[in-house]
């Protein structure tokens, strides 16, 4: 594994322009007053409850996810990049759902097989040939981004489902703006607070024809119990709309209605966390208590809309993944401004061969895990562990891509010892609405606490920091 | 607004309310039975205090004897007692946290900070200098509490059905302390306490933190069948019965005004505030005490009913 490139000091060790200012700042300040700010920031977390649940923990249901004073910094240039490839990446997701459930033009031309749309089990055979309002299915979507060294952005992953995260983004600039005034003041940081208000745009665009002037927008929890369920009450909260649980819908001849205090209140948009599974138990897990039953006949009938869209688990499925580029040229004719990280297919034979001949240099991921979970990280594995991942991939390699190790950009960091770099990833959230796409500047940087790790999931320790993007 | 939402601010008021009730009632008890007996008899205060507290078929169901160990454990940090100070606090808490939009900042600091400083407090309190610390605390957590929603809710329902909350919970506690205590009011020719039974009704008035009103108002010493005037009919007390009708009525109005449309709950609470306003206490000790607290309190929980039905279900 090479050396990771560091966005302070490169991979040179020459100061970058970016952090000129912060590099200073670092130098002047003194470490207990770092660390002072760092428990002062944890403290502020904690009162304002901004916590996560982990699945699996008996005892700590309610836990921080450790928070970085260091803030991660983008240059205009950088961001400028990034923010034209998101745009073409994500006109392209859209594009390819319209298609795959529609016309299906991309299966024909061949670009993607056709088993793995739909011997898929996140393909929703219920959307083939409906339409959905303005033709959007992904609204909201949270694209990984990794870097490798200067110039090299690569996509991780695309989250066209129901991806978490942009409330840390938020809160994460407000205790940045609280404890830090003196170092805002040296820089020039693009605001993210205007985020819910592009939000709310988005969801009103989308709604559907037949709803009023001024559609009603509601975000649909699975409930306290959810791990993500401070970030929706956070946005029900910004964007000024009702935060519904399923038991607070009901459909009525095709419409969808909330129950308030003043009797029912119909429903035009829907912003839901939750999973296609768990829906509507008419159409989909008859077990489901969190759903909303005859969600989906409201939904077809066109009389309501969900963002994002049924079935947009088919864009971002680790197994599709690999065909993105071509997948972004079939529909655009463009090269990819953000380039994929080069992956192998286990379900290719030639493919799998290379990937069980070199396990311990690779990262083997689950083509349905998330989370940062059922992944193999070669180089940090020890012997049990590969020849574990050996027969689980011969046993189901359909089931299983691989990818090079990248060595992920490091960004300064306070640990224990002091300030020292750290792995990071930076998630920007992007919003398709009928007008427009909306992007504000930065994203969700987490950061590998422990040295050396490459794994940046909160739920295996992971922190995050605040993102800026310099607006010069 | 959503009903849920309704739903889950009307009871975390309620709940947030009864803790400091329970935080009193303990307060009182543990006043009571540092007197000599000479001064307040033999009756058990302790298992008064589970009376009062309106749980005594579950505590007897988990304990044989009420003493201090026991009723303070139960009533105030007992996790399988859903109406412990403890669980009041979580409940509140996990009903707040379903309701973060409805609630202020303030609001949501307050019960947060509630919660998570209740973890300090053990499970049992090493000294009574402890456990009068942990009772002081909750009264305080409670004030600080209302005190939030009072200042920074926007008038609308999300604050009244909040108040209605508060008022059906106040209401009821008020009168249970009335149940239990009853025999202690009636007029001195139906005396069975005889004067050991001063220290009774001052502990009935700090119970509801009404002693020093007491005195403002009726410039003289406590007489059990004022101290029923004050806490049924006064209408200035704010934890009387009618003091809590008055504004159930009013927050019931303003909803009732907002929507557009009255309905049973709103019909009920002034049938119930309207017999207040015209009962004498001399009447109410000539049909019986004991049965008047004994309809209210079956009114208050029919009012609690019709709203659940009208606006919360």
């Amino acid at each position: 594994m090479r050396v990771a490139f560091d966005e302070m000091n490169g991979a040179d060790g020459q100061l970058r322009p970016a952090y000129a200012a912060l590099s200073a700042w670092l130098r002047e300040v003194p470490p207990d007053v770092l660390d002072h700010r760092r428990r002062e920031a944890e403290l502020l977390f904690r009162r304002i409850g901004i916590t996560f649940a982990v699945y699996g923990e008996a005892d700590a249901t309610e836990r921080l996810i450790p928070f970085d004073v260091i803030p991660r910094i983008l240059a205009a240039s950088e961001w400028d990049l990034l923010r034209r490839g998101l745009e073409q990446r994500v006109k392209a997701l859209n594009l390819y759902l319209r298609d795959i459930y529609g016309r299906r033009e991309v299966l024909r031309a061949g670009v993607v097989p056709e088993d793995l749309v739909f011997q898929n089990p996140v393909f929703r055979p219920e959307m083939n040939g409906q339409k959905v309002p303005h033709d959007i299915y992904v609204h909201i979507s949270g694209i990984d981004i990794v870097r490798v060294d200067t110039d090299t952005f690569y996509v991780l992953e695309d989250n066209a489902r129901t991806p978490s995260g942009v409330s840390y983004m938020l809160e994460n600039r407000e205790i940045m703006l609280r404890l830090f005034p003196e170092l805002f003041s040296r820089h020039r940081v693009a605001p993210v607070e205007n985020y819910p208000d592009e939000l709310l745009a988005t969801l009103k665009s989308v709604a559907p024809d037949v709803a009023s002037g001024d559609p009603t927008v509601v975000l649909l929890t699975p409930g306290v119990y959810n791990s993500a369920y401070y970030e929706h009450s956070f946005l029900a909260d910004k964007l000024g709309v009702e935060l519904v649980e399923g038991r607070d819908l009901f459909v009525k001849s095709g419409i969808v209605y909330m129950r308030t205090t003043q009797g029912p209140r119909r429903v035009d948009v829907i912003y839901r966390r939750i999973d296609d599974d768990f829906l509507d138990p008419l159409a989909f897990r008859p077990d489901s208590a969190l759903g909303v039953a005859g969600l989906m006949s409201a939904y077809q009938a066109g009389n309501v809309t969900l963002a994002n869209a049924v079935g947009t688990g088919i864009v971002d499925d680790k197994a599709i993944y690999s065909y993105m580029p071509a997948i972004l040229k079939f529909y655009l004719g463009e090269e990819p401004i953000l380039k994929n990280v080069p992956t192998w297919r286990c379900r290719e034979s030639e493919h799998l061969a290379y990937v069980l001949d070199h396990l311990d240099e690779l990262v083997v991921k689950e083509v349905h895990g998330s989370g940062g979970y059922g992944m193999l990280i070669g180089p940090m594995a020890d012997k049990t562990q590969i020849a574990s991942f050996r027969t689980k991939l011969k046993l189901n390699p359909r089931g299983f891509i691989a990818q090079p190790t990248l060595a992920l950009s490091t960004c300064p960091t306070c640990v224990e010892a002091g300030v020292a770099p750290r792995h990071v990833d930076l998630r920007p959230f992007v919003l398709t609405g009928r007008d427009r796409i909306r992007i504000v500047p930065g994203g969700l940087t987490r950061v590998a606490l422990k040295a050396g790790s490459l794994v940046v999931n909160s739920s295996q320790g992971g922190g995050t920091k605040d993102t800026w993007v310099l607006d010069h | 607004m959503l009903s849920r939402t309704a739903d889950n601010l009307y009871w975390l008021s309620r709940y947030v309310e009864r803790a400091e009730y329970l935080a009193r009632i303990l307060e009182t008890t543990q006043r009571l039975t540092a007197l000599p007996l000479a001064y307040v008899g033999e009756s058990n205060e302790w298992s008064t205090a589970v009376s009062t507290a309106g749980c005594s078929a579950a505590f007897f169901a988990a304990h044989e004897e009420a003493n201090e160990d026991t009723v303070c454990d139960f009533l105030a940090f007992s996790t399988e007692n859903p109406s412990s100070i403890r669980s009041c606090f979580e409940v509140a808490r996990h009903n707040a946290r379903a309701v973060r939009t409805a609630l202020t900042m303030e609001m949501w600091d307050a019960i947060n900070s509630t919660w998570l400083e209740l973890k300090r407090f053990g499970n049992k309190p090493s000294s009574r200098e402890e456990l009068a610390r942990f009772l002081q605390w909750v009264q305080g957590s409670s004030l600080r509490f209302d005190g939030s929603a009072y200042r920074t809710m926007l008038r609308n329902d999300a604050y009244w059905f909040s108040r209605l909350g508060v008022f059906i919970e106040r209401a009821d506690n008020t009168a249970r302390i009335l149940d239990v205590k009853y025999h202690l009011l009636l007029p001195e020719h139906e005396q069975v306490g005889g004067p050991l039974d001063y220290f009774q009704w001052s502990s009935i008035l700090r119970s509801v933190s009404a002693l020093t009103a007491y005195h403002w108002v009726y410039r003289e010493s406590v007489k059990p069948w004022l101290v029923a005037d004050l806490l049924i009919l006064n209408d200035q007390m704010p934890r009387s019965l009618a003091a809590c009708y008055t504004n159930l009525v009013e927050h019931l109005d303003n909803i009732g005004r907002v929507y557009g449309r009255q309905g049973p709950a709103q019909r009920q609470a002034r049938a119930i505030k309207t017999r207040l306003q015209n009962s004498r206490m001399e009447e109410i000790f000539h049909t019986g005490l004991h049965e008047f607290i004994g309809s209210f309190i079956t009114d208050n929980n029919q009012l609690g009913a019709a709203i659940n039905q009208q606006y919360l279900a």
